[in-house]
């Protein structure tokens, strides 16, 4: 049965941690996945979560805290990135190579994990229920980090990253913020694979703000959007895994999908009505 | 070097305006790849809201030295110094407008987001735009006549009126030096002429330093004190009659070039890419 919420208040009780950490993510991936589309680098998204999950799973086989393996692993992956591939080609080979490393050595970890098989698969596709009180405040304590980061160097890094001649001529250090920012990236996947798992990252760093601006080009507007479709998602995705009997991934990639779906139509549906105003004006 | 350009025009120029620092000084500066030198002993004092526009066929070196101006590249030998200071990468005393080139048809900016970035993109803190920035903004709009076209994507505008707000932004924070790198490349002879008047226009109200790089000179001819003629490993300096002349651009080049004026507009003709024509490409891109 997918839904089942005739004992939904009972649940409910039991979720609050995964919704407060559903709540800090919507947050930070909204606002981390506009420089994300920004700066062009969805792929090195879906390249640090795998290394993450790498780290994640080894800290599992060694016994060691799972978030502060995927944190290192995504660290590891992220500065990797920034060094090797400052230039957007290099960049995405770079990517291309660590990616299926990371997730041979992560399965690799797992297979020789001989504890509850949940906590494997959790890795990957996400868990609910897993967010613990110490997991909690790994999540507060990196989201914080990232969401204020971002917002003291939010002129600069949008300035670098959608004008960067420019920028650089007006002394902006350019190179700089990209590694500040990648490391940001690193601490924001790490902090999202603990609950929508290695493989679907891309649905709280990436779908919300590619939905948000495809129907707005105010760089106001479209972190608010985005931050708004993310955290949609994440706790209305929570929400409904509680009252279904599936891992919560799917309900999260399902939203987040269906609002990128809905941005596009408005978006069509503009440009139509555009055409339509301007083909009325001629005639 | 010249006469021309090492010794006569530059002490006039200098003493002229004696009792400030030049905005831009650069002396002795020999720029090249490997053994071969693009320019050698290069010596150029820019004073306040001073036109100086920058010629010279493809490969002549004219965008690596605004990018040497930058700090993006550094010379093989001399030094650069701006207000009296040794360059570093970038500066906010520096406006720049980049070549003009198409942008991506999604590019979450609008016009007044460029002239905003222009104004307060450099500054960490809290993404809020104070008042004062806003008037600002609103009053360069004004002169750009771009209230109407503020609102819409940057990639949404023709290629005149993008650099309209290429100008705009490169003014906005009132530089001493205003660096512009063919910002009429690709734009048709109107566009041409509104843009160059703009950027003559910020330049004698804020007294900024221009040094406009250009395949043509004819758009901006009207507003240039002196011409940096670059070709052939060698350059001229000197204003446009002194400079834009059969003798001095035949020994420039080291073979025959004609200067022909008509109705007042320059061609220069005969030289291995010299032509006034528009180039593809661009050197060191």
């Amino acid at each position: 049965m997918l839904f089942d919420f005739s004992d939904y208040a009972q649940l409910l009780p039991l979720v609050v941690n995964s919704l407060l950490a559903a709540t800090l993510l919507g947050l930070m991936g909204g606002l981390i996945g506009i420089f994300v589309m920004n700066r062009d680098s969805s792929f090195a998204v879906h390249g640090i979560s795998e290394l993450s999950f790498a780290g994640a799973a080894i800290a599992l086989l060694v016994g060691v805290d799972v978030v502060f393996g995927s944190i290192l692993g995504s660290l590891a992956a992220a500065v990797l990135i920034a060094v090797l591939g400052s230039r957007a080609k290099e960049r995405n080979s770079i990517i291309a190579v660590l990616m299926p490393f990371g997730l041979g050595v992560g399965i690799l970890a797992l297979s020789l994990y001989q504890g509850r098989a949940s906590n494997k698969f959790g890795l990957l596709t996400g868990q609910i229920i897993a967010v613990d009180q110490p997991a909690l405040a790994w999540l507060a304590s990196i989201s914080a980090l990232v969401i204020v980061a971002l917002l003291l160097i939010w002129r600069p890094l949008q300035f670098a990253s959608l004008d960067p001649e420019v920028a650089r001529a007006r002394g902006v250090a350019t190179s700089k913020l990209g590694y500040v920012f990648m490391v940001l990236l690193g601490l924001a996947v790490a902090a999202s694979v603990q609950v929508v798992g290695a493989l679907l990252v891309l649905s709280l760093l990436v779908t919300p703000a590619a939905a948000a601006l495809r129907v707005t080009s105010s760089p106001k507007v479209a972190p608010l959007l985005s931050v708004l479709f993310a955290l949609t998602a994440s706790v209305g995705g929570i929400l409904l895994a509680v009252g279904g009997g599936l891992p919560v991934s799917p309900y999260i990639t399902t939203i987040s999908f269906a609002i990128y779906l809905g941005c596009r139509a408005v978006a069509a549906a503009r440009k139509r009505a555009a055409r339509a105003s301007v083909a009325k004006v001629s005639a | 070097m010249s006469d021309l350009s090492a010794g006569g025009r530059l002490t006039s120029s200098s003493s002229s305006t004696a009792l400030e620092t030049p905005v831009l000084s650069i002396r002795d500066a020999t720029f090249g790849y490997d053994e071969r030198p693009l320019w050698s002993n290069l010596n150029l004092d820019v004073a306040q809201g001073e036109f100086i526009a920058i010629i010279g066929s493809n490969g002549s070196g004219k965008t690596s030295l605004l990018r040497a101006i930058l700090g993006q590249e550094h010379l093989t030998a001399g030094e650069i110094k701006l207000n009296g200071k040794s360059i570093s990468t970038g500066s906010r005393s520096i406006g720049y407008i980049p070549q003009s080139r198409s942008v991506d048809a999604n590019t979450p900016l609008r016009g007044k987001d460029l002239l905003t970035m222009g104004l307060n993109g450099h500054r960490f803190g809290l993404p809020f735009t104070s008042r004062k920035d806003k008037a600002r903004v609103s009053h360069i709009l004004d002169c750009i006549d771009g209230h109407e076209l503020a609102k819409l994507p940057i990639g949404q505008l023709s290629g005149g009126q993008l650099q309209r707000f290429r100008v705009g932004q490169a003014v906005v924070d009132e530089p001493d030096l205003i660096l512009a790198d063919e910002p009429l490349s690709a734009l048709d002879l109107a566009q041409q002429s509104i843009l160059a008047e703009l950027i003559d226009r910020e330049r004698k109200d804020h007294s900024a330093a221009v040094l406009f790089v250009t395949h043509d000179v004819n758009p901006v001819l009207g507003m240039v004190d002196r011409v940096l003629y670059l070709a052939n490993g060698q350059f001229k300096i000197g204003t446009p009659d002194e400079v834009l002349r059969s003798d001095v651009l035949s020994e420039l080049y080291g073979a025959p070039v004609d200067v022909v004026r008509n109705q007042g507009r320059i061609a220069v003709l005969g030289a291995l890419g010299a032509d006034h024509e528009h180039h593809a490409h661009e050197e060191w891109h």
